[in-house]
């Protein structure tokens, strides 16, 4: 009795042990290969849930299911314009083919370095083969040259059109490296430039033409200021001179019609007697001439004083 | 009951062992961890996602007390759904609040914002992105490092962006237009990965000229404000100068008006006048004559300081006359 129960008790356990080594799960992040005495077994295992091997003699080797990151280090290359510039990646790829890549790879580690030496190759490849431009445009657009309008005039814009664009040399690498990538199991998703940036000589050669530009969008503004004010103060001296000037004529045109209407008045009136009038503008203009400081040398035959020699007689005249 | 025998120096001894005590004890404790490890609260801002045996056993839990089979059957991921997170670029929050905190601008810090522009000028652009994760399951499970992707993606794609455009648009008018462009774009990429990240919100912080070029940068705007100045002053002289010539022009038609009618009213004065007398001096021509002639002298002799008669016999007048007033006075 005691004998048998033990026993029973020693055959649970053994199931329970081989029954929880046989027994794993495969997480949604996961796929799965079975190996037994290291070599792969059957179809890999994508599917999530709770499998079986046999116990023991079969391993679990678990493989990322998910999208991985890859992250180059920034290398210095030339471009076709033979500037040196440095370009930073990153990709997208993914365990594709497990088998593959367990038997080629072995881990994440292989490939990662596997991909860093593929990628590179296409990138110096590509990028060697287009200006500088090209990995930083992706099109052609025009700039919106709301402010530096008349300096940009200047430019050729020409030197800023690309032909294949930042975007695609993405996607060239990415079909370059596809199918060297292939036998390895890795499926290449994405690459992306993710930092493009001048070594520092060039850099700072692009800071001084930058500085230089600048100057010479900063004369612009100020010459065109000065341009504005000279237009300005001409329109300001025409407008004066016209309106000064024709001011001045219709001002002559009014008196000189006065003057007219004047001297008709004054003609057809005076014509009646032209004697009198004569005679009345003579004395008029006496009174206004001979005034305060004149010395007056006047002769006894003169009318007034002709009475001051000679009373005179009367005689009959009318 | 079986005792446990052991030797001793004194002989072997019988000591009674609590089994049951014991057992009961080894019990409960068991109990109890198993009842701690079947259930699980989700707070108000996460969701949980189930995996039983490692696949997904959807819906995601919502906030609330839940259960869930223990031994590692089902294994529960909190996933903050409604929170926002918020990625730096170009710069790093120490400390948010009323006075916010950044980090000094190391290295690192500016190769992260330093890029180029369309017009192939250097331009440092600081940036942040806001996000929730909008699908907890395909956060979790699609791409393994949601967070570093989007850091990769908002960083290549911001700099695809500005490199559309010239250094002059990326600093003044373009920025809303980039932050739009950005999120459009981004959100298009992580979709494309299945990420499960909403991207709610682009912001671009700040937008300046690399150190070294900043001062040419400021000379532009002060060249800028300072031809704006100039033609101010320019129309300013304009607007002071203008309406005062206009006045003048006005007085001066107004001052010949005024002569015109003062000549006209006046010839018509002197004609009326003239004509009055002409009309009297006919009726008695040579008395009139006189007696205006007589009227005039009168009047205009008195007026005269000096005044010399002399006869009209005398012939020769000159030795008589002092014609300077000073030699009068000796």
């Amino acid at each position: 009795m005691k004998a048998t129960s033990l026993t029973v008790l020693f055959i649970v356990f053994v199931v329970a042990f081989l029954l929880f080594n046989a027994a794993y799960t495969v997480d949604e992040t996961e796929q799965v290969i079975i190996t037994q005495w290291g070599k792969p077994v059957g179809d890999p295992i994508s599917e999530p849930g709770l499998k079986f091997k046999t116990p023991f003699i079969q391993n679990v080797n678990r493989f990322e299911k998910r999208l991985i990151e890859w992250d180059g280090d920034a290398e210095e290359m030339p471009t076709l314009d033979k500037k040196f510039i440095w370009v930073d990646l990153t990709a997208r790829w993914r365990i594709q083919d497990p088998l593959k890549f367990y038997l080629s790879v072995k881990d994440e580690m292989g490939a990662q370095a596997r991909i860093d030496d593929i990628v590179d190759g296409a990138t110096r490849a590509i990028v060697s083969s287009l200006n500088l431009i090209e990995t930083v445009r992706t099109t052609n657009r025009e700039f919106s040259v709301t402010v530096d309008q008349g300096y940009m005039a200047e430019k050729d814009m020409s030197d800023f059109q690309v032909e294949v664009g930042r975007h695609e040399i993405g996607v060239r690498i990415k079909e370059r490296c596809a199918s060297q990538l292939e036998p390895y199991g890795v499926e290449l998703v994405d690459v992306r430039l993710r930092r493009i940036n001048y070594v520092s000589e060039v850099r700072r050669k692009v800071y001084d033409r930058m500085i230089s530009e600048r100057k010479r969008m900063a004369e612009y503004y100020r010459s065109q200021g000065e341009g504005e004010k000279a237009k300005i103060d001409g329109k300001r001296e025409k407008e004066l001179r016209s309106i000064a000037s024709e001011a001045y004529k219709t001002a002559e045109e009014i008196r000189g019609k006065a003057d007219a209407e004047a001297t008709k008045i004054y003609a057809e009136s005076f014509g009646a007697d032209p004697e009198f009038y004569a005679f009345l503008k003579t004395l008029e203009s006496y009174k206004a001439a001979l005034t305060g400081d004149v010395n007056l040398v006047i002769s006894t035959d003169s009318s007034f004083f002709s009475l001051i020699k000679d009373p005179g007689g009367v005689e009959e005249e009318d | 009951m079986a005792g446990v025998t052991i030797q001793t120096p004194d002989g072997p001894k019988t000591v009674q062992v609590p089994w049951k005590t014991i057992s009961t004890v080894i019990l409960v404790i068991f109990v109890l961890l198993l009842l701690n490890s079947t259930y699980y609260s989700v707070e108000a801002n996460e969701v949980g996602i189930v995996q039983r045996f490692g696949r997904y056993a959807a819906p995601p839990r919502q906030p609330g007390l839940h259960f869930k089979w223990p031994w590692g059957i089902e294994k529960v991921t909190k996933v903050p759904v409604s929170l926002v997170r918020k990625q730096e670029f170009g710069f790093r929050t120490l400390e948010a609040g009323i006075q916010t905190r950044y980090a000094a601008k190391s290295r690192e810090l500016s190769e992260e914002s330093l890029m180029l522009s369309g017009d192939l000028n250097c331009a440092e652009v600081e940036w942040s992105v806001q996000y929730t994760i909008k699908d907890p399951a395909s956060f979790l499970f699609n791409v393994r490092a949601p967070e570093t992707t989007l850091r990769d993606m908002s960083e290549s794609i911001m700099r695809e962006v500005v490199g559309e455009r010239s250094v002059t648009e990326v600093l003044t008018s373009g920025r809303q237009e980039i932050n739009v462009e950005v999120k459009a774009k981004l959100q298009e990429t992580l979709d494309a990965y299945g990420a499960g990240i909403n991207i709610t919100q682009v912001i671009l912080q700040g937008v300046n000229p690399p150190d070294m070029v900043k001062a040419s940068f400021n000379e532009v705007n002060q060249a800028q404000q300072e031809m704006d100045r100039t033609i101010n002053q320019a129309y300013q002289a304009y607007n002071q100068a203008i309406p005062k010539a206009k006045g003048d022009a006005e007085k001066m038609i107004s001052e010949a008006e005024g002569y015109a009618m003062e000549r006209v009213n006046e010839s018509q004065g002197d004609v009326a006048r003239f004509n009055n007398i002409l009309e009297e001096y006919q009726k008695a021509k040579q008395i009139t004559r006189w007696r205006i002639y007589l009227e005039t002298m009168s009047e205009i002799l008195p007026e005269i300081r000096s005044k010399t008669i002399i006869d009209s016999e005398i012939q020769s007048v000159l030795p008589l006359l002092e014609l300077e007033p000073e030699g009068r006075k000796k």
